[in-house]
């Protein structure tokens, strides 16, 4: 965490020092792999601070440690694919890139907080990054806008959540989540107003329906490649902190919850699918199916028992690398309609066949990691035993989700185009080849992961 | 420590799988094309050969298990028993039918054709084999998407929409079978997905209910049985022969196999209360299907339009649970699979000399060409199950539980057999007998490598009419012992 933050500032000022692109784009994926480093070494168990906690408001187990470690393999699978796409803009990339980086902070501290205190900072550590860079083509006007509306937007979720962090505190007279986690009789109706209006901010940050109305517009007007990062990377991050607030913090009332919760669910589910069907731009469907992809996770938090806490974050994984995946593909790509597909498998077969193995993990078909990830959250669904229609609901939206996945398909296999292909490096290629095995092995092998996130 | 024969199933998995990887690299003109035959006929061999190994005890279990997820509780274990047999038989015996039929005619990305038949191959093995419920799945999916790919690469105008309708229908009925497999998975005593533990399953009658329809609706659609039926005469027109060849003779059996393995011991309650809602939807289903059947102009339409009659009576012996109805089924299972492959090589062979499929623009061919005109005769008698043709022998024995079950419905279904009478006699007066027209003056008869193929499955059609025996002898005991577990529960 420290390191990611320090490394955010050496961006900045390497922006001043050397104005060569390739060089801040080296300097970063170094970085990246410090951070992956230092975090595979924390979670082995070999800390390097001797103390991490910030007095009793942080807490890194090997769960949070685990979760750390993926998130930031993901983000140097990311930065890797998207160094290239970014240097084009012209622009210094050297900004953005140190952005990335304080965003790494905010996730490191949104996935060790036990404080609410720490989650306010953690959040928006998290937040601010990515309101610059939505707006970050500063000459298009759809960029600006994008931006302002997240930023107007999340501006008004950050206070409801503080507005609830404080008739939280006010009843129970600390932030800590374990003073959160009471019965129902300590229950008060300030308690209450507070626990709802978390749960709102927290729906508005993982773009949960019916707080989900930023997105599409924000996905669609920021730049493709720093989409990639915020539909993917942030969001898990974001269900991390949304799954230990009401585990950990609510827990006990979950009952009383859950309705709530399931209400947003399937508000989500439906929405999201519903609304990606009709899309006529890759890239907004993308962002519906985002939408959906939360809905999916959303059970989690409707279900939260331990199927579900192992669940969320292999979902997270999955829904990343698949999500990557395709983006990487689209920042190449000048158009973003489906027809930019046409015809694709002829003129690059591989690169086809890559696109394919992240839609059929978006899917939710066997042997890609989306599958365990979707069953991983029905599984959990079907063992909280209430309310199995969310089950259903969840699955005959999942055929709605092979709907439009499969149009990409169709466009590349089996409709002639005169598209331009993308123009994609060897390199990128490569990188693009290991996140599709990665996918397929967590499709075929996903015992390693759910064994290790388990404990 | 595996033995010899417990290696079997295994092998029916792993040597298919490797033929289809392969042959994705064979990208020399035919060499693609030659490799994936010789594959299929590897399969074939191991296939019979295991039947051999086996001896006498091939009702018992012989099973191979690797350990897979232990955490979830699924394990990839394969089992061989009397009903997986006859219809991995029935898949080796189909596909090197169907891959020398066609190398016969050239296509574009042959690699890729080829390639995907074979991948399909191994699903259809992996569904007869697994009896573990996730692997299961793993397989039913596998064998969809590559047919999914070969629907939608080659074939008629309309095939896109056709292949994803096939696939939606599909995807959609499977869904909800993975929703059932989980919550049974939850219901077992060890949380595991083996077979073995979802019959030991405690399900109360009111779960068992909704978890019937579940199931019920994947192999129904899968089958297909009316009312969702309606993806298959549009994808069996639109795919090309070879693929319709994999999806009707072998692939729609899938359903049925899942009726017999699955479906009915899992929920012998919920059975008890619907079985006469099933039967009923079969049998309006078949006469239904027979009367489209007749007014069909187009021949692969009326085709497909029958086999919706015959998977539906074979759905409703299923349903009868009488033990002579089962082993009609599954002898049936693999003589529809031959025959129709028969029929759709003649509808091929037809359209590719003349571009239509009209039977109302054909007439005269027997004069043209006397050899397909009397292989096709057979294989069309076959196909009405008259006597001495092995279809005869399956819907005796179906027609015999449906009878004793409730005459009324044996009645009905017979009438659907008549009608099948009529529109395939109908088929032969028009496209064979009669004189021939402008467009039909020119028909050349079958080349050698047709008329060899056809000869092979008419005398498969005559061997099993006569001499039904050791197959029946074969399914005998597994098929007695699942419906043994249906009715004592």
């Amino acid at each position: 965490m420290i390191l990611s933050a320090l490394w955010g500032v050496v961006m900045m000022f390497t922006g001043l020092a050397t104005p060569s692109a390739r060089m801040h784009g080296r300097l970063a994926i170094l970085g990246m792999t410090l951070l992956t480093g230092a975090a595979w070494l924390d979670f082995i168990g070999f800390s390097l601070l001797s103390d991490s906690t910030a007095g009793g408001m942080l807490l890194f187990g090997t769960y949070e440690s685990l979760f750390i470690l993926l998130m930031s393999g993901c983000a140097l699978l990311y930065l890797l694919l998207s160094v290239e796409p970014m240097s084009e803009g012209g622009s210094p990339i050297s900004d953005p890139l140190a952005l990335h980086f304080f965003v790494m902070t905010g996730i490191c501290i949104v996935a060790g907080y036990r404080s609410l205190l720490m989650l306010f900072l953690g959040v928006e550590i998290l937040s601010i990054p990515l309101y610059i860079l939505s707006a970050s083509d500063k000459k298009n006007l759809r960029s600006n806008e994008a931006s302002l509306k997240y930023f107007l937007m999340g501006a008004f979720s950050t206070g409801l959540m503080l507005m609830g962090i404080a008739l939280i505190y006010g009843t129970r007279g600390s932030f800590h989540l374990d003073a959160l986690n009471i019965g129902l009789e300590a229950l008060s109706p300030l308690m209450t107003a507070g626990i709802v209006l978390l749960m709102v901010s927290m729906a508005f940050k993982v773009s949960a329906a019916p707080f989900h109305f930023w997105t599409p517009d924000v996905y669609d007007g920021t730049p493709t490649v720093y989409t990639s990062f915020m539909a993917t990377i942030v969001k898990g991050a974001a269900f991390f902190a949304f799954f230990r607030l009401f585990q950990d913090g609510l827990g006990r009332l979950h009952e009383h919850w859950r309705l709530l919760m399931a209400f947003l669910t399937a508000a989500t589910l439906i929405i999201g699918n519903g609304t990606a069907v009709f899309q006529q731009s890759v890239k907004r469907m993308l962002a519906y199916s985002s939408i959906a992809q939360a809905g999916f996770m959303m059970l989690a938090l409707f279900a939260m028992n331990q199927t579900a806490r192992t669940g969320i974050v292999f979902y997270a994984v999955a829904y990343s690398l698949s999500t990557i995946g395709v983006f990487a593909v689209l920042a190449r790509m000048k158009d973003h309609s489906f027809e930019a597909f046409n015809g694709l498998a002829g003129q690059k077969p591989l690169l086809a066949l890559l696109i394919t193995v992240f839609l059929l993990s978006l899917a939710g078909i066997p042997l890609t990691g989306g599958f365990f990830a979707k069953y991983q959250m029905i599984a959990a669904t079907f063992l909280e035993g209430k309310m199995i229609w969310m089950a259903v609901l969840a699955l005959l939206c999942a055929v709605l989700g092979v709907y439009y996945y499969f149009r990409i398909i169709q466009a590349m296999y089996f409709r002639s185009g005169s598209s331009m292909p993308p123009a994609i490096s060897a390199d990128l290629q490569a990188v693009l080849v290991v996140t599709a095995l990665l996918v397929v092995a967590l499709g075929i092998h996903p015992d390693w992961l759910l064994g290790m996130l388990s404990y | 420590m595996l033995t010899a024969f417990d290696n079997f199933p295994a092998l029916l998995i792993w040597l298919p799988l490797l033929g289809a990887l392969l042959a994705f690299f064979l990208r020399r003109e035919g060499v693609a094309g030659r490799w994936a035959l010789l594959s299929s006929l590897i399969t074939f061999g191991v296939t019979v050969a295991s039947l051999f190994f086996q001896g006498a005890q091939h009702y018992a279990l012989t099973q191979v298990s690797y350990v897979w997820l232990p955490d979830i509780g699924s394990s990839f274990t394969l089992s061989l028993d009397g009903i997986s047999w006859i219809l991995c038989l029935l898949n080796a015996v189909s596909f090197p039918l169907i891959l020398a039929f066609s190398l016969g005619s050239p296509r574009d990305r042959p690699h890729v054709f080829y390639g995907l038949m074979l991948l399909a191959q191994t699903g259809l093995n992996g569904v007869f084999l697994c009896i573990d419920a996730l692997g299961f799945y793993f397989f039913w999916e596998l064998a969809l998407i590559p047919v999914y790919f070969l629907a939608s690469l080659w074939g008629g105008e309309r095939r896109v929409q056709a292949a994803f309708k096939f696939f939606l229908y599909t995807f959609a009925g499977s869904v909800l079978m993975l929703a059932g497999i989980l919550w049974i998975q939850m219901r077992t005593a060890d949380q595991s997905f083996s077979l073995a533990s979802f019959y030991r399953a405690n399900l109360d009658p009111a779960e068992q209910a909704w978890l019937f329809w579940a199931f019920f609706l994947a192999f129904a659609i899968k089958m297909p049985i009316f009312p969702f039926h309606t993806w298959q005469p549009d994808a069996y027109e639109q795919s090309d022969s070879p693929v319709t060849m994999v999806l009707s003779g072998v692939m729609v059996k899938m359903g049925v196999f899942a009726l017999m393995r699955w479906l009915l011991p899992l929920f012998p309650d919920a059975f008890k209360r619907f079985d006469e809602w099933v039967i009923l939807l079969c049998i309006v289903g078949m006469v239904y299907a027979s009367c489209i059947a007749m007014v069909q102009d187009d021949l692969k339409r009326m085709v497909a339009y029958s086999s919706i009659a015959h998977i539906g009576l074979m759905a409703a012996a299923v349903f009868t649970v009488q033990a002579e109805a089962w082993h009609g089924v599954l002898v049936q299972m693999f003589n529809h699979g031959i025959n129709i492959i028969g029929l759709w090589m003649v509808v091929a062979r037809i359209e590719a000399q003349l571009g239509v499929r009209k039977i109302s623009a054909l007439g005269g061919l027997a004069q043209k060409a006397p050899s397909l005109a009397i292989l096709l005769t057979v294989i069309a008698l076959a196909n009405i199950a008259l006597p001495l043709t092995n279809a005869f022998v399956g819907e005796f024995l179906m027609f015999n539980g449906l009878y004793r079950h409730n005459p009324w419905y044996a009645g009905a279904a017979g009438l659907s057999i008549i009608l099948s009478a009529v529109y395939m006699l109908n088929m032969i007066r028009n496209v064979f007998l009669g004189g021939t027209n402008t467009m039909t003056e020119n028909f050349a008869d079958i080349s050698l490598r047709h008329r060899i193929l056809l000869s092979l499955i008419v005398l498969t059609i005559l061997f099993c009419g006569v001499h039904p025996e050791p197959m029946l002898s074969l399914v005998e005991q597994t098929s007695d012992l699942i419906l043994k577990r249906v009715l004592t529960r």
